[in-house]
């Protein structure tokens, strides 16, 4: 089965829970990724996400089986959008199947960290002002202009 | 009385089987083998143009040269030659392919040596199989009419045209001058003999742009000859054409769809992406 997915629609939430519904299983617990209306001071109106898919996916099953194996969960999912999101929309959905609440918790966090993390997987903010950039990277640019022994580990694994 | 000659390189093509431009491949001195194909007509006629597709019409490689645009869709180089006829109907047309590596001075100086004007065509025969060669080939303003008839009678091969014309046909001073390179495989035979250095240290590789690469590149990927070794070579490479500000030290790499080491050696057909700072959730 294909544990880690991405959407260019909007996600049905719903059945992604009932596809995790299991009788041996005492727990679930998922985690949304919402878009919200600001970030660093800016006042975001729209989100643009671009994914190296190919890639993406594979490291997404990758992260997930390493949960499996860490966690002794039952099953889990998650989906990303790709494309044009505006506020409130859900970007990603993580969800756990486990026997027990605790290591339901606890792969649920390492999921979305490692996702977010290491995942080919790009978003560009539209401000209110107009502007637009990509988080993560404009400021990285510029950055390495004015201080080039800065560290810039942050987002990668 | 002789008619003027002007000259028509055709650029309209493609390039289906050698999945990139041929326009733009380059063997030699860093010129493309348009620019190369223009070059070398300019000595023999009164202006040279450059057949192109409307979609082409802005493209590096073809800005530059005065152009033909088609008229018509999907005919192939028969749509070039006729909109050159019909924008220019007293001139005739020296037509010239640009895949064409092997093309040499004597080809050209003995084809417009022997150029009959009272003829329909003046062309080469093959030395493959006898038939004529149209793309390197003098078009008198005779043409025009039956070029035209031709093409509306829905026919569109001009090697089955120029054998029906009335078409002075020349022995070709060398053999393999007319050859094409239509593939990969055959560009890369060309450039072993036209340039052997080239030859062994140069390589295929395909590249992917995502985010911001993707909007400072302009395009969404690219295949390209390079001599560079590894995926560190390649985009200090890529560094030179493109305004990239992200440095390497903030990119991973990967190399056919695996993360990959920056000093990976790379070889042909090798598919890359540089992966900027992610921002996944």
């Amino acid at each position: 089965m294909t544990r880690f997915s991405f959407s260019s629609t909007p996600l049905d939430i719903a059945a992604l829970q009932g596809s995790l519904r299991d009788v041996t299983c005492g727990g679930f617990v998922a985690f949304e990724g919402w878009v919200r209306n600001h970030n660093e001071g800016q006042r975001v109106t729209q989100l643009e996400y671009e994914a190296f898919e190919a890639l993406a996916v594979k490291e997404g099953e990758q992260v997930i089986a390493e949960a499996r194996a860490r966690f002794g969960i039952e099953n889990a999912r998650c989906v990303h959008r790709v494309g044009t999101l505006d506020l409130t929309d859900v970007a990603v959905w993580v969800g756990v199947s486990a026997p027990h609440r605790d290591e339901a918790f606890r792969a649920c966090r390492y999921i979305i960290d490692e996702v977010k993390h290491r995942l080919p997987i790009w978003k560009k903010e539209h401000y209110e002002n107009g502007d637009s950039g990509w988080v993560n990277c404009e400021r990285c640019a510029a950055a390495a202009h004015d201080h080039p022994e800065h560290d810039h580990a942050h987002a990668h694994a | 009385m002789t008619a003027q000659l002007l000259g028509l390189v055709l650029a309209g093509g493609r390039s289906t089987r050698m999945q990139r431009d041929k326009a733009a491949l380059q063997y030699r001195d860093g010129q493309t083998q348009l620019a190369a194909a223009v070059a070398a007509l300019r000595p023999f006629v009164a202006d040279v143009f450059v057949s192109v597709r409307a979609d082409q019409r802005d493209d590096s490689t073809r800005r530059e040269f005065k152009q033909i645009v088609d008229q018509i869709d999907s005919a192939g180089p028969i749509a070039g030659i006729t909109a050159a006829q019909a924008e220019h109907p007293q001139a005739a047309w020296w037509v010239l392919a640009c895949d064409l590596p092997f093309l040499d001075a004597a080809t050209l100086d003995h084809l417009a040596a022997q150029r009959d004007s009272s003829c329909d065509a003046t062309a080469y025969r093959s030395s493959h199989d006898g038939l004529p060669e149209p793309l390197c080939a003098i078009y008198e303003p005779r043409s025009r009419e039956p070029l035209a008839a031709f093409l509306a009678a829905g026919r569109q091969c001009p090697r089955k045209f120029l054998l029906q014309a009335n078409t002075r046909l020349l022995a070709a001073p060398h053999a393999h001058a007319l050859d094409n390179a239509n593939t990969s495989e055959d560009y890369w035979q060309a450039m072993a003999k036209l340039n052997p250095t080239q030859a062994d240290t140069a390589r295929d590789i395909h590249v992917q742009y995502f985010a911001l690469l993707r909007e400072q590149a302009g395009r969404r990927e690219q295949t390209l000859t390079t001599t560079a070794r590894t995926p560190r070579e390649l985009y200090d490479e890529l560094r030179q054409q493109y305004p990239f500000t992200l440095s390497p030290d903030v990119l991973r790499v990967a190399v056919n769809g695996e993360f990959a080491d920056w000093s990976r050696p790379l070889s042909t057909a090798d598919a890359v992406v540089f992966i900027p700072p992610v921002a996944g959730g």
